[in-house]
């Protein structure tokens, strides 16, 4: 440093924390601590238990470098072609339905009644996670993949309206001016100046949708809804982890093919 | 060329044929998937107990009301654990998964070739797996209780969280790195100084919004034993009392919306 | 002070962006380097302090090796060397104190850092240096409440709170109106001055650089081309350095304003005082 004149006080600086008011710091450190301790507190662990099933767990990991896809693979490929095609139909039952809805639920198309009834519908299919859904389906229309389409379904409403309804919402006003300026109809306007800004983007949700259903599909059927996810339940009912981790396996892998084709197909859409 | 001759001038058409072809073929195709696997589907389904559905949901309608409120006294303890099951599987995963973020992103993994797609790979295995399956796993490996579902949330939130942030990363201002570094800063001063600044605002929200997916899929780990409410769920629809459950679903829903508001507002105020 | 023997950079793609670069830098002496966008500027630079590594030749400082240095070694002599960056390169949510105390992170370890608990002559240095800058008032604020030209103070004083024996100024002014432009100028060259530092400053513009240094260095292609005074870019010269063009407008707006500068300086001293 150039030389510095003799130093009169040195000034203080401490940094900034992130909440400036000293006294609600410390009461909302002390009270996240205080419910740390609480909550924690609540586990109660089986440690004996935990300690004789680490040898299970080991069995497990050691499974994935032995994945038996053989003594299963009728119910592995039976379970894994359900959740396919469940997978397929719904996506397909629900972007057809959610279309509409997101119409209906753009604070920029619909009239006030309309909006409400399609935010109300959205927030119905999103509060209830799939596997309550599924489970009420299943009490209504029996067991079997048809309870399963309706949950996927369903549940792909609640995510793609309102995904769709909020871009919907975000296009630019000015192209959607001048497409209805011309004196276009209602269609019209839809067709020129709203489909063209949000395309990309429903495609692109629809594909991730897609890859979502079908990581769905796998669990939906624990409660009996059908897909692979009755295989997986029972493989590890029998501690067959060598079957379950062979069913991991193809599921993760299905996943990341289908992650890299959509991301292909999402570069091609732009 | 989208202009075409005819007897009576050129035409304008939006696409060539060819294209027009491949569209209409793309479209029967997705067509013809969807019907075969429609049909798939229909053999394995029992029509019988669709067409007789109607019935069904009439009468357990007219048995879901009226709600149980009773029963709500026994229920807070299980929301309770669900809560916490959400929360502490929160701040694990948010433990492991800032590591895995920082090996998985281009600019600040350590190795390209050998540690990135390890930590890739630990993404989409994490993010494939619902955590009702790592929940069926971890009963069946430690037995039921409330820190199976922990683990199970955890684990399933690894791959979410590392996922959004090594995104994060990757997207951050290159130059702000490379004026700390250029002061001389050790490794762990420019991650600190260089890029947890930048990327606080997006990680934050992250957790939040984790936390409130996770709230979500608590309630339904006691199925499998792992814990919180659906373990009341579960023996409240095996006993067919339909008023209990009616009053188990109206509890999760409200605790949904209330941490969807509070996660909504926390994202609000940090952006 | 600061030595380059045949500093060479070859990229990854192939491209040549230093072509046997020799440069000797006394203490003290401002020098700027011009050349056309691509002649390897930013790259020259970044060799000094290896944000970027050379392919070839010696980068000495004092008689230190850089270019040989490890990592440990490597941070103690990019200590020694302040830079400024043309889009200020403020860490952009951290607040103004924080940003200069950062040009002390080669000094302090981590966990002092972390904690923001840098020395206490460390932090009376940053705000002196606030001061010398104009931004005294300002220290609290998030580097991203500010203006382009106060940024870049922020910027000089990170730099100046290294104790620097050398700065690297990267495009100072590239993202700044005229006025302010000349304000950061000066005050770079009056800061050199005071504290006897040396600067190598890269600059797109001609008669910026020929106003406020003392000697010239020309790139092109990764090749110097020039190196001398500022009244000795010529037509030909500059010809040389960017291609064919009309050269004769620019010399004389280099002159002109050189003469107007003292008028205006007044001015600025006005308005900075306000």
């Amino acid at each position: 440093m150039a030389a510095a004149s003799p130093i009169p006080a040195l000034r203080p600086w401490t940094g900034r924390p992130i909440i400036a008011d000293r006294r609600l710091r410390w009461t909302l450190g002390i009270a996240f601590a205080l419910y740390l301790a609480a909550a924690i507190g609540t586990i109660e662990a089986d440690w004996v238990r935990i300690w004789e099933g680490l040898d299970r767990g080991w069995a497990f990991v050691a499974a994935f470098s032995n994945p038996d896809f053989v003594t299963r693979w009728r119910d592995i490929s039976e379970g894994l072609l359900e959740s396919l095609t469940m997978t397929v139909v719904s996506t397909a039952i629900g972007i057809a339905i959610s279309i509409p809805i997101a119409l209906g639920a753009a604070r920029n198309l619909a009239p006030l009644p309309v909006y409400y009834l399609c935010r109300g519908i959205i927030t119905i299919s999103r509060s209830f996670q799939e596997i309550i859904v599924a489970i009420l389906f299943v009490a209504m229309f029996g067991f079997g993949p048809f309870a399963g389409v309706l949950t996927l379904s369903f549940a792909t409403i609640g995510f793609l309206a309102k995904l769709l309804a909020e871009d919907i919402e975000d296009i630019d006003r000015s192209q959607a001016e001048a497409v209805r300026a011309t004196g276009g109809s209602w269609m019209q306007w839809l067709n020129y100046g709203i489909q063209p800004q949000v395309m990309p983007r429903l495609i692109g949700l629809s594909l991730y949708r897609l890859d979502i259903n079908f990581r769905e599909s796998a669990v939906v059927g624990i409660v009996g809804a059908g897909g692979i996810g009755a295989t997986l339940n029972t493989a590890f009912d029998r501690y067959e982890f060598d079957t379950a981790a062979a069913i991991l396996i193809i599921i993760i892998a299905i996943v990341m093919i289908a992650e890299y084709a959509s991301g292909i197909i999402r570069a091609r859409v732009q | 060329m989208p202009l075409t001759g005819t007897a009576e001038g050129p035409v304008w058409r939006r696409r060539t044929s060819g294209r027009q072809w491949a569209i209409w073929s793309a479209w029967l195709a997705g067509t013809a998937l969807f019907v075969a696997c429609w049909q798939v589907i229909s053999a394995s389904t029992t029509w019988f107990f669709v067409t007789d559905s109607p019935r069904v949901i009439a009468d357990i309608g007219s048995r879901m009301v009226p709600p149980a409120w009773g029963y709500l006294g026994k229920l807070w303890e299980p929301m309770w654990d669900t809560i916490n099951i959400a929360t502490l599987g929160t701040l694990l995963a948010i433990v492991m998964a800032v590591p895995v973020a920082f090996l998985a992103a281009r600019n600040t993994t350590p190795s390209a070739l050998v540690v990135r797609p390890i930590a890739l790979l630990i993404i989409v295995s994490s993010r494939s797996i619902n955590s009702l399956i790592w929940a069926l796993l971890l009963v069946s490996i430690m037995g039921p209780g409330v820190l199976a579902g922990i683990i199970a949330i955890a684990l399933r939130s690894i791959g979410f969280i590392a996922k959004l942030l090594y995104e994060a990363i990757e997207e951050i201002d290159r130059s702000q790195v490379e004026a700390v570094t250029a002061a001389g800063a050790g490794r762990g001063q420019v991650m600190a100084y260089g890029i947890v600044p930048q990327i606080m605002p997006a990680f934050a929200g992250i957790a939040v919004f984790r936390w409130d997916i996770n709230i979500r899929e608590s309630t339904v780990l006691g199925l499998v034993g792992a814990g919180g409410i659906g373990l009341q769920l579960q023996s409240s629809l095996n006993i067919l009392a339909w008023p209990q459950v009616t009053v188990i679903l109206l509890l999760i829903v409200a605790t949904v919306l209330v941490s969807e508001w509070v996660s909504a507002t926390v994202r609000h105020k940090i952006i | 002070m600061l030595v380059l023997e045949g500093l060479t950079k070859r990229y990854k793609t192939g491209d040549l962006a230093l072509d046997h670069v020799d440069l000797e830098v006394p203490k003290g002496q401002v020098l700027a380097l011009i050349g056309p966008s691509g002649a390897g500027k930013s790259t020259l630079i970044r060799c000094i302090n290896r944000l970027v590594e050379p392919t070839e030749g010696k980068v000495v400082l004092n008689g230190e090796t850089i270019s040989r240095l490890g990592s440990g070694g490597l941070r103690r002599a990019r200590r020694r060397m302040g830079m400024i960056f043309q889009e200020y390169a403020l860490v952009e949510r951290l607040s103004v104190m924080e940003n200069v105390l950062s040009g002390r992170l080669g000094y302090v370890g981590f966990w002092q850092s972390w904690f923001r608990r840098f020395p206490p002559k460390d932090i009376e240095n940053a705000y002196r240096l606030l001061e010398r800058v104009g931004l005294e008032q300002f220290y609290d604020k998030r580097a991203d409440e500010l203006s382009g030209g106060q940024r870049q103070r922020v910027g000089i004083a990170r730099a100046l709170i290294q104790d620097p024996e050398l700065l690297l100024v990267d495009e100072p002014t590239a993202s700044l109106d005229p006025k302010t432009s000349r304000q950061i100028m000066r005050l770079i060259r009056e800061l050199c001055a005071e504290r006897g530092l040396a600067a190598i400053i890269n600059i797109h513009d001609v008669a910026l650089a020929q106003q406020f240094v003392e000697r010239i260095v020309g790139l092109r292609q990764g090749k110097m081309v020039y190196d001398g005074p500022p009244d000795g870019l010529t037509p030909e010269v500059l010809t040389e350095i960017y291609g064919e063009e009309d050269w004769q407008a620019t010399r004389k707006k280099g002159g002109e304003e050189r003469a107007a500068d003292a008028i205006v300086e007044d001015d600025e001293r006005l308005a900075g005082a306000l």
